[in-house]
């Protein structure tokens, strides 16, 4: 048996394209069902996420199964033969196995390293198991998949540092504040993108917010949103004493915060640390004011340029990555040749002579036979081995349908090793 | 056996340096662990060193500028591993391990010989006073090596350069709240340190204060350390500042440990 992936990912197809063609909802479980009962394929399981359609199999003929899956895509999905003839990719065995690696170690995905893609991979595989569709091949795919994954996770740096700027935001806060939840966050103005900075700190465990925004009613608004504090704008200064992160986006054309007023509420504080985020564009806070002790003031570019490099230490950290990627497509396939018939029934047969040689050594130890007796003994041993083991090999050799499955299983059964 | 024990601890520290600078280059647990096994071998060897001069010469080993500065670098080992235990801060060991061995190589050059302690000095006080004084000594080391990490880390925060030491150092608030700490442990026993100082020196010769140039420096190390704690306290100097007072007095430490010593002067001929 062979195995293949189809499918078609953002690299590749436009969001419109991937909209028609995702398995979503009901959907999933009965195109799972109806790809199971192609008569070229032998087990299936489906991956569909907003950045990727696709169809991990194992069949006979991999590039008759992969026709038959373009065909039922088409109609499955209703869409035009020609409009998914270039855009779906098709791998097979060792490429296949490393496609599936790579993707579930988030190599694949638009942003490298996002943590997602294997939640939806170990989804997928699941409905899969409870849909009946996989089968030995893909599971002991798919499994692999997820302990690759994980072993890049740990062994690389890869899902580390932020890649979008509200992240890079609180990533910043917990390297100046150990614990965010005692420190309290405040929005001043009540910019789009300050909110949704906000929802990130919440979910990174701020509990105390306070809103400060030039229309007061729009702050009590979005104040009751947070379960946060509402305060007049005029009043924020005053505010500023008990919060520690400053969330700003006001839309105002000039500075509201003046290096000498910050450096006075600083005196007032204490110098307990401050970490501002100028969201702002045209920037609302002076600046200079990065100079004051004990002030981190960091504005959209700033954060940007903190993305940029994150984004460029993950392409690195990518690198290794693909390398550990290699290192467990090579062990896969050596599992997928030890699948073989041959092998299989000659390490079975070495098992039973050893046992056969074992016991009659034993034997001979204990009682004394004479030559004649020895050999009828050991001609026994012999027509019993091979009288058990004639069934199970003229069924190896026999089966097509299920031959992996009864590998397997006899490996299992049998704990035999494959060949080096 | 003595010797050989001091080597050895020696040889430990100096490789555990190494791989603990090692870990600035390139993060790795394998670099961590090898250099706290090391540093913490070379610990223990030492701790067996100083027992046996204790008992080869009847009193704390802390009577030559050899004993004193090899018992300086085992304190700061000593605190760094309760502090490690406590907090594991992965990167303390790069900022703290290559300060202990530092010392042990100064004393290695020192001459080793055990010295007839003159009588006058021959007092339970020697014992109480000089261990206080190490033990906060070797505080105010580590209050200097945390120190030394937060201006590395606030420089990475001021200038917007988030590399990868960044990502691997602690927090800013953790290292600050740490500084702090080890100041206020550091702190009490110095004074002690100098009271019980005071006590010997008026039952050794009959005065509490003699001005001499060790004293001096004490006090002025004494004074700055209060000014850290009390500008902290009522004016919010922390962060920076704190940091850089605590280096600052560290380094009157250094001066009056080593560079009174060349001059030979006062009644702490010993040291």
């Amino acid at each position: 048996m062979r195995l293949l992936a189809v499918g078609l990912n953002h690299r590749c197809a436009d969001v419109s394209l991937r909209e028609r063609l995702a398995f979503d909802g009901p959907k999933l479980q009965e195109g799972l069902k109806a790809l199971r009962a192609l008569p070229e394929v032998q087990e299936v399981a489906v991956l569909s996420t907003c950045n990727r359609v696709e169809i991990y199999a194992a069949a006979r003929e991999p590039q008759q199964a992969a026709q038959a899956i373009k065909g039922f895509l088409s109609s499955f999905h209703q869409v035009p033969p020609e409009d998914i003839k270039d855009p779906l990719y098709v791998h097979t065995d060792q490429e296949a196995v490393r496609h599936v690696f790579r993707v579930a170690s988030s190599l694949d995905s638009m942003v490298v390293g996002e943590p997602q893609i294997l939640g939806q991979l170990k989804e997928a595989f699941q409905l899969a198991l409870q849909e009946r569709t996989s089968g030995v091949l893909l599971n002991r795919l798919l499994k692999k998949a997820i302990s690759v994954a994980k072993r890049v996770r740990t062994e690389t740096r890869i899902a580390e540092n932020a890649v979008s700027i509200s992240f890079a935001a609180v990533e910043l806060a917990q390297k100046i504040f150990t614990d965010l939840g005692d420190k309290a966050v405040m929005l001043l103005g009540a910019g789009e993108m300050a909110e949704l900075a906000a929802r990130h700190f919440i979910s990174a465990g701020v509990r105390h917010m306070v809103v400060a925004n030039r229309t007061y009613e729009r702050g009590l608004q979005l104040a009751q949103e947070f379960r946060a504090q509402a305060v007049r704008f005029e009043e924020f200064l005053q505010a500023m004493l008990q919060v520690d992160i400053v969330l700003c986006s006001t839309g105002a054309p000039q500075y509201v915060l003046s290096k000498a007023e910050l450096h006075e509420v600083m005196l007032r504080r204490k110098q307990r640390p401050m970490f501002i985020i100028d969201i702002s564009v045209p920037r609302n806070i002076d600046p200079a004011c990065q100079r004051l002790d004990n002030v981190y003031l960091y504005d959209v570019d700033d954060l940007q340029g903190v993305v940029d490099a994150n984004l460029g230490q993950r392409k690195k950290e990518a690198q290794r990555a693909e390398e550990i990627v290699a290192q467990e497509v090579e062990v896969f396939e050596r599992w997928r040749d030890s699948l073989q018939a041959t092998p299989t029934i000659v390490a079975l047969r070495r098992m039973a002579e050893e046992v056969k040689e074992r016991e009659l050594r034993k034997l001979l130890n204990r009682v004394q036979l004479d030559e004649a007796q020895k050999e009828a003994v050991s001609y026994m041993a012999t027509a019993i081995v091979n009288k058990l083991l004639h069934p199970p090999t003229v069924a190896l050799k026999n089966s097509h349908e299920d031959r992996q499955e009864l590998i397997a299983l006899l490996r299992k059964l049998y704990s035999l090793q494959a060949e080096q | 056996m003595g010797a050989l024990s001091f080597q050895l601890a020696l040889g430990l520290y100096l490789v555990a340096a190494a791989l603990a600078m090692a870990q600035l280059l390139r993060a790795s647990r394998l670099l961590q662990g090898l250099s706290l096994l090391g540093a913490g071998l070379g610990f223990c060897l030492h701790l067996l060193y100083i027992l046996y001069r204790y008992f080869g010469a009847g009193h704390v080993p802390i009577a030559s500028p050899h004993e004193a500065t090899s018992f300086f670098a085992w304190c700061i080992f000593l605190i760094f591993f309760a502090l490690q235990y406590r907090y594991r801060l992965g990167l303390l060991g790069a900022f703290v391990i290559p300060l202990g061995a530092a010392l042990m190589v100064v004393a290695a050059l020192m001459p080793q010989e055990l010295r007839p302690l003159s009588p006058v000095l021959r007092s339970h006080w020697l014992g109480v006073h000089t261990v206080l004084a190490f033990l906060a000594n070797a505080s105010f080391a580590l209050a200097t090596g945390v120190g030394l990490m937060y201006l590395v880390q606030e420089h990475y925060v001021k200038s917007k350069h988030l590399g990868e030491l960044f990502q691997r150092l602690p927090s800013l608030q953790r290292l600050d709240e740490l500084n702090y700490r080890l100041i206020t442990v550091g702190f009490p026993l110095f004074s002690l340190a100098i009271i019980t100082g005071a006590l010997w020196a008026q039952n050794a010769w009959g005065s509490y204060w003699s001005w001499d140039p060790r004293e001096v420096w004490s006090l002025v190390t004494w004074l700055i350390f209060a000014t850290v704690l009390h500008a902290r306290l009522l004016r919010g100097w922390r962060g920076r500042r704190a940091a850089l007072l605590t280096i600052l007095g560290f380094v009157t430490i250094l001066v009056a440990f080593f560079g009174i010593k060349l001059l030979r002067k006062g009644q702490h001929v010993f040291l």
